[in-house]
């Protein structure tokens, strides 16, 4: 008898990834999808019913792809760096509750889990960067590790001021909290809110802060010289870490898997609780989408200054405010 | 079988998930693509012309600042979360730890921004 819990927690675990790895390529199509029609044009329509077929057919088109390798580049580095841009996402996603008590781990320190894991993939983009012994991707990599550094300083403060709320660094009782619509943290933090979804952006390498890739100025950036399945990889890592941002985002302060009322106890409860963190995924995930067609990119300078000159302070400040009201609150009650 | 990392076998499952996946992308075109190897096609990428000099280049100096001030202010944080979680409990006392906690960092803060530290030209 003391294997079925073990079993059970095998089937969750392989459950989950195998949900992330096919929300990818879904994500893809509908990245060029909605991307295309907010461009006024059609997309990928020909592969499969409305193009749902077509992000298999450039996965096989990539695995069945020649690989080249510069000639003076880093070998053991050069494989290294999508394995290392892609794992450091993937499991970040274990510490994520994706419905009630539905997570294939419980971890105390989930938040600090998900915030060492997600850093860890700028290891992925330097190494790639110089490896490539090529100029552009050695900038792209420098670049993006600067920005992926700096904007981590005020994704940990805005979190810090969240942490102060909730009194918890685990991501399951976070969501627990927010089960009541007014307890959703985007109305109690909404400053540290926008802070986090900003550096999220920045994390992620989207638009407007590309600058790692920035194709008008340094081809493809760090994978400039990456072809076949590794630059697929790359591709993936960053679609794989797009999903746990957003669902960070969710889980942190849109209320995570709860429609804003008790859920009924029991299946029935936990099944509903899955659709609703799927739709806020989904819904974060289409914001991104939207946002990288309504914003250009910022300059590099404009990037650096708005994470330590604009963002940092706000949260140093919104941790201040959020002391000095929290004890006031609990004073008062 | 009773151990206290009982708890973190799903992760155990689900990490050599990922690095098994991992791996096996990484080996993917290698296998099934063919090779064909040519100078032209392994030289470095420069848009058609060949490249000049060595990829090996001196960056800015302003990179290696971005990184110390991050070690710094990542440790700041890092000292930050132990003390937000128990936050709550400590009442009038912690909000006047956390203020005199908060004035040291903006100290350095300021300091750094006064340096230019901050400056991107």
């Amino acid at each position: 008898m003391t294997w079925s819990p073990i079993l059970l927690d095998v089937i969750r675990a392989v459950l989950i990834f195998a949900a992330v790895m096919t929300l990818v390529p879904f994500l893809v199509l509908a990245e060029r999808r909605i991307s295309a029609w907010i461009q006024n044009r059609v997309g990928p329509n020909r592969v499969g019913p409305m193009g749902t077929l077509q992000p298999l057919a450039d996965v096989i088109k990539l695995v069945f792809k020649e690989e080249i390798v510069p000639a003076r580049a880093d070998r053991v580095l050069y494989s290294l760096g999508p394995l290392l841009s892609f794992a450091p996402a993937a499991i970040a996603f274990a510490a994520i509750p994706v419905g009630r008590g539905l997570q294939v781990v419980d971890m105390s320190v989930g938040v600090l889990f998900v915030i060492t894991a997600t850093s860890l993939a700028v290891y992925g983009i330097s190494f790639g960067g110089w490896a490539s012994n090529n100029k552009f991707s050695l900038l792209g990599g420098l670049r993006s590790s600067a920005q992926i550094i700096s904007y981590e300083i005020a994704m940990g403060l805005a979190l810090i001021s969240v942490i102060m709320t909730t009194g918890s660094v685990s991501l399951s009782q976070i969501s627990e909290g927010q089960t009541s619509f007014l307890c959703w943290n985007i109305f109690r933090q909404p400053i540290a809110f926008v802070i986090f979804f900003t550096a999220a952006f920045a994390e992620n390498n989207r638009l407007p802060f590309d600058l790692p890739e920035c194709e008008s100025e340094l081809v493809g950036g760090y994978h400039t010289e990456y072809s076949g399945m590794k630059f697929g990889m790359y591709f993936l890592a960053e679609y794989v870490a797009m999903i746990v941002m957003s669902a960070m985002v969710v889980t942190l302060f849109l209320g995570a898997w709860s429609p804003g009322f008790a859920l009924p106890e029991g299946l029935l409860g936990t099944v509903i609780s899955v659709g609703v963190f799927s739709f806020k995924l989904f819904a974060v995930l289409f914001f991104y989408i939207w946002v990288r067609w309504t914003l250009p990119r910022f300059r590099y300078d404009q990037l650096m200054h708005l994470g330590w000159k604009s963002l940092v302070p706000l949260a140093m400040a919104n941790i201040v405010v959020t002391g000095i009201v929290v004890t006031i609150w609990d004073a008062v009650q | 079988m009773e151990c206290t990392l009982r708890p973190y076998l799903p992760i155990a499952v689900y990490g050599a998930l990922v690095l098994g996946t991992g791996f096996s992308l990484t080996l993917a075109s290698s296998i099934f693509g063919p090779r064909v190897r040519r100078l032209e096609k392994e030289s470095t990428y420069e848009c058609g012309s060949l490249p000049l000099g060595s990829s090996r280049e001196r960056f800015s100096v302003k990179f290696y600042l971005v990184a110390i001030l991050f070690v710094l202010f990542d440790i700041e944080t890092v000292f930050l979360v132990p003390w937000a979680v128990v936050y709550r409990s400590m009442g009038l006392f912690g909000l006047l730890e956390m203020l005199a906690f908060m004035g040291i960092l903006l100290l350095g803060f300021v300091y750094a921004w006064k340096r230019g530290g901050f400056d991107w030209e």
